[in-house]
């Protein structure tokens, strides 16, 4: 709690500065402003400058201006749900993996949609296992919280996107193994 | 009456509620004083330094509730310096001498040291409840204390308050045997506390009615101790966010739905807004909702939960909900007595989030207003006029334009008729909080109207001295007036200084009183406290030994019984 000397001081300069509040002036602001924001100060031109200078305005408590600053940091830094839900997309015999945002996908079609376009130059044809199709020669696969290889499509969308940590496109023998994996 | 043996007449002042009434009764005669002051069990002072703490306690050897204000008002601005005064020992220390039966203490801005609480403690048995708002100075530590000795504590209520996080042990503290508690708020308590010995204690207390809990409290430790205390009327939700996401939701919903007693909460820190809809159940039966301290609550998701609260009667909110939000509100909260919307961007550059529109729309859909805290970017005359028709019952009005000189944006005027109509039409106003470009008009239609006006705050008004010798010479019940930035000068001050002791208080800051008007008055008044709070530390010679000339940059006038006080820092000079 030092220095409350310069804190609590009442000035209309710049921050820094060390003009001594001025004794002409009745209040920092002059009285017939018709667009308050402009004419604040009357050293500078600085509305914002002079408007942060103001102790003790607006008058809002210091538990809650306090609680306040605390609170803005923290939903800056911590916001899962709203910045995204990103997960590593690897493929196998691809040089690089992906990264993709469930959030963006309202469902598994177009997940898969959105990962046929992304790994189409690794793969000669469509990743998408659909019905009835034999042919694939690709299974999309998850690895979820407990760190389980699991294949996707089995469980309600929103389940998936909760418990998904990664996502494995597999191809070949292995692919095949999965598919028939209780 | 004189005829009535004394137990009638005691019996008789029992009905009084008020600490005004048991005043005004013992002024009647000697029979009556006597009678009274023996028979008071709660004593409320507005002012620490009006009286000693002896003088208090041997008026009254009965008392078992004791109030004790410190600070002033604006010391919740920073305006006060950190070590002006206030401190509670000298009361907690004289109580423990002379009035052992003590069973509670409420203090409001002062300075609690651990030792405070540590001797409170452990020097009155039968105490039951402990109320601090806006205080300073103790840490958990002290707070261990009052839970290991306090046998059969009923209340500890923290609101507010800059506490000392020195571990998460306090909470332990409770005995096994502690099963008393109704009331438990630590809400303001910023580290962890240990929640197994949490949901022990809410589980053992089978009348906890009031529980609010702080920022570090998940949504998983919520849910359990919902489980245990289904009777709860009073609930803080904590940060009322999760840690994992997927079961919280239905766990939650079902601890709600569980407990149909919630009439009041607050919390919702980090509420993420799929939460906020497992509350949907209690909407309805509620009737205070704060959300003031829950930006993370967007709009949309507010309007869907207000929708459901028809029996609000207290709504706290930030401005983030906007007029939109606000027109839901009038049309939902019929009830709505309370309104309070604070600024979600502190510093007030932001964009418009609440304007004049939103507070009419309020006034129409809600007639049984009666207190509002408005922090908006803008107010016209106009709309004044018409929330002034529409709430005719405010008690307390309080306005806070973010701009503290801002006119109508329309017809860039003062808002003099605005606050003028508040004041003609709302004769029961206790309180009232200005802001706004305002000329000395105003304070003429203050001092003509307000008669019931208790509290008056002044920010950036006004034009000469007139101003405030309307608002001294006109309102009759004026108890508190504090100034800041305005043309107020010595003239003013010395106008009408027996006014001064018919108040409990007058603070003026960054305004023209100068040292020589503050002398003068302290010589009139002797039994008025004149201090003059100076700050500076630049070895000036005008500071070292300033000229009566000299400006006073901050300066607080209360009655007093007591002379200058011991406890006054370097920098305040009593007068």
């Amino acid at each position: 709690m030092a220095s409350y000397v310069e804190d609590t001081e009442l000035r209309l300069g710049l921050p820094g500065s060390d003009a001594p509040a001025s004794r002409g002036s009745k209040r920092s602001l002059p009285e017939n402003s018709s667009a308050g924001d402009e004419s604040c100060c009357r050293n500078d031109g600085s509305a914002s400058a002079a408007k942060a200078q103001v102790v003790g305005w607006p008058p809002i408590g210091t538990y809650r201006k306090n609680n306040f600053q605390a609170m803005k940091v923290e939903t800056m830094v911590v916001e899962p749900e709203a910045s995204g839900l990103y997960v590593k997309v690897s493929m196998d015999g691809a040089p690089y993996l992906r990264k993709i945002d469930l959030k963006v996908y309202k469902g598994y079609q177009e997940l898969k949609e959105a990962l046929d376009s992304m790994f189409k130059c690794f793969s000669q044809g469509e990743l998408s296992r659909k019905e009835g199709c034999n042919g694939s020669e690709y299974a999309i696969a998850y690895q979820d919280k407990d760190g389980d290889l699991m294949l996707v499509g089995d469980v309600p969308w929103e389940m998936f996107t909760s418990s998904c940590k990664r996502l494995r496109i597999m191809k070949g023998s292995e692919a095949r193994g999965l598919e028939f994996r209780q | 009456m004189t005829y009535f043996p004394d137990e009638v007449v005691e019996h008789i002042f029992d009905f009084l509620s008020s600490h005004r009434d048991r005043n005004n009764v013992s002024t009647v005669c000697k029979a009556w004083y006597l009678v009274e002051q023996l028979s008071r069990l709660r004593v409320f002072v507005g002012n620490c330094y009006a009286v000693r703490p002896e003088r208090v306690m041997a008026r009254f050897p009965g008392m078992k509730c004791l109030t004790v204000k410190g600070k002033p008002h604006f010391a919740d601005f920073n305006l006060v310096p950190h070590d002006w005064g206030g401190d509670a020992l000298p009361w907690i220390e004289t109580a423990a001498r002379c009035c052992p039966g003590l069973e509670e203490l409420r203090l409001k801005r002062m300075v609690v040291s651990d030792e405070s609480l540590e001797l409170l403690a452990r020097a009155f048995p039968n105490f039951k409840s402990l109320v601090l708002i806006s205080c300073e100075g103790f840490s958990t530590d002290g707070l261990a204390e009052i839970a290991t000795h306090c046998r059969g504590l009923r209340e500890l209520d923290l609101q507010e308050n800059e506490v000392e996080d020195h571990g998460r042990q306090w909470l332990s503290c409770f005995p096994d045997s502690c099963t008393s508690l109704v009331s438990l708020n630590f809400a303001c308590l910023k580290g962890e506390v240990n929640t197994s010995a949490l949901e022990r204690l809410v589980a053992r207390c089978q009348n906890l009615r009031c529980l609010k809990l702080n920022r570090a409290i998940s949504i998983e430790s919520l849910i359990k101790i919902l489980a245990r205390a289904p009777n709860l009327v009073e609930l803080g939700t904590g940060s009322f966010t999760a840690d994992h996401r997927t079961e919280a939701y239905q766990n939650l919903l079902n601890a709600f739905y569980k407990c149909n007693s919630i009439r009041n909460l607050s919390g919702f820190w980090d509420a993420a807004p799929r939460y906020l809809q497992a509350i949907y159940s209690i909407c309805s039966s509620l009737t205070v909702l704060n959300l003031s301290y829950a930006p993370a609550i967007q709009v949309n998701d507010l309007i869907k939960m207000i929708r459901h609260c028809f029996k609000l009667q207290k709504l706290w909110v930030l401005d983030s909900i906007g007029d939109k939000g606000l027109a839901a509100v009038a049309c939902a909260c019929k009830e709505l007595q309370e309104l309070r919307v604070f600024p979600s961007d502190v510093y007030g550059t932001g964009i418009a989030a609440v304007t004049e529109e939103g507070l009419v729309a309020i006034s129409s859909g809600c007639p049984k207003l009666n207190s509002l805290l408005y922090f908006c970017h803008q107010m016209t005359n106009a709309a004044l006029i018409t929330v002034a028709k529409n709430c005719p019952h405010f008690t307390r009005f309080r306005l806070c334009i973010l701009d503290p000189v801002k006119p109508d944006p329309i017809s860039n005027e003062p808002l003099d008729e605005g606050f003028g109509a508040i004041v003609k039409s709302c004769k029961d106003l206790k309180r009232l909080s200005l802001s706004g470009l305002l000329t000395d008009k105003v304070f003429l239609y203050i001092g003509m109207y307000a008669s019931r006006l208790e509290m008056l705050s002044i920010a950036f008004a006004g034009e000469s001295d007139k101003g405030m010798v309307y608002v001294l010479n006109g309102c009759k019940n004026l108890k508190k007036l504090e100034i800041r930035d305005s043309p107020f000068g010595d003239a003013a001050l010395l106008e009408n200084v027996g006014k001064y002791e018919t108040m409990r208080s007058l603070w003026m800051s960054s305004c023209d009183v100068t040292q020589g008007g503050c002398k003068a008055l302290a010589a009139k008044m002797p039994r008025l406290n004149v201090e003059v709070i100076n700050e500076r530390e630049e070895s000036d010679e005008m500071v070292e030994n300033p000229s009566d000339m000299h400006r006073v940059e901050k300066m607080y006038v209360y009655r007093t019984l007591t002379g200058p006080r011991d406890d006054a820092p370097d920098f305040v000079w009593t007068f």
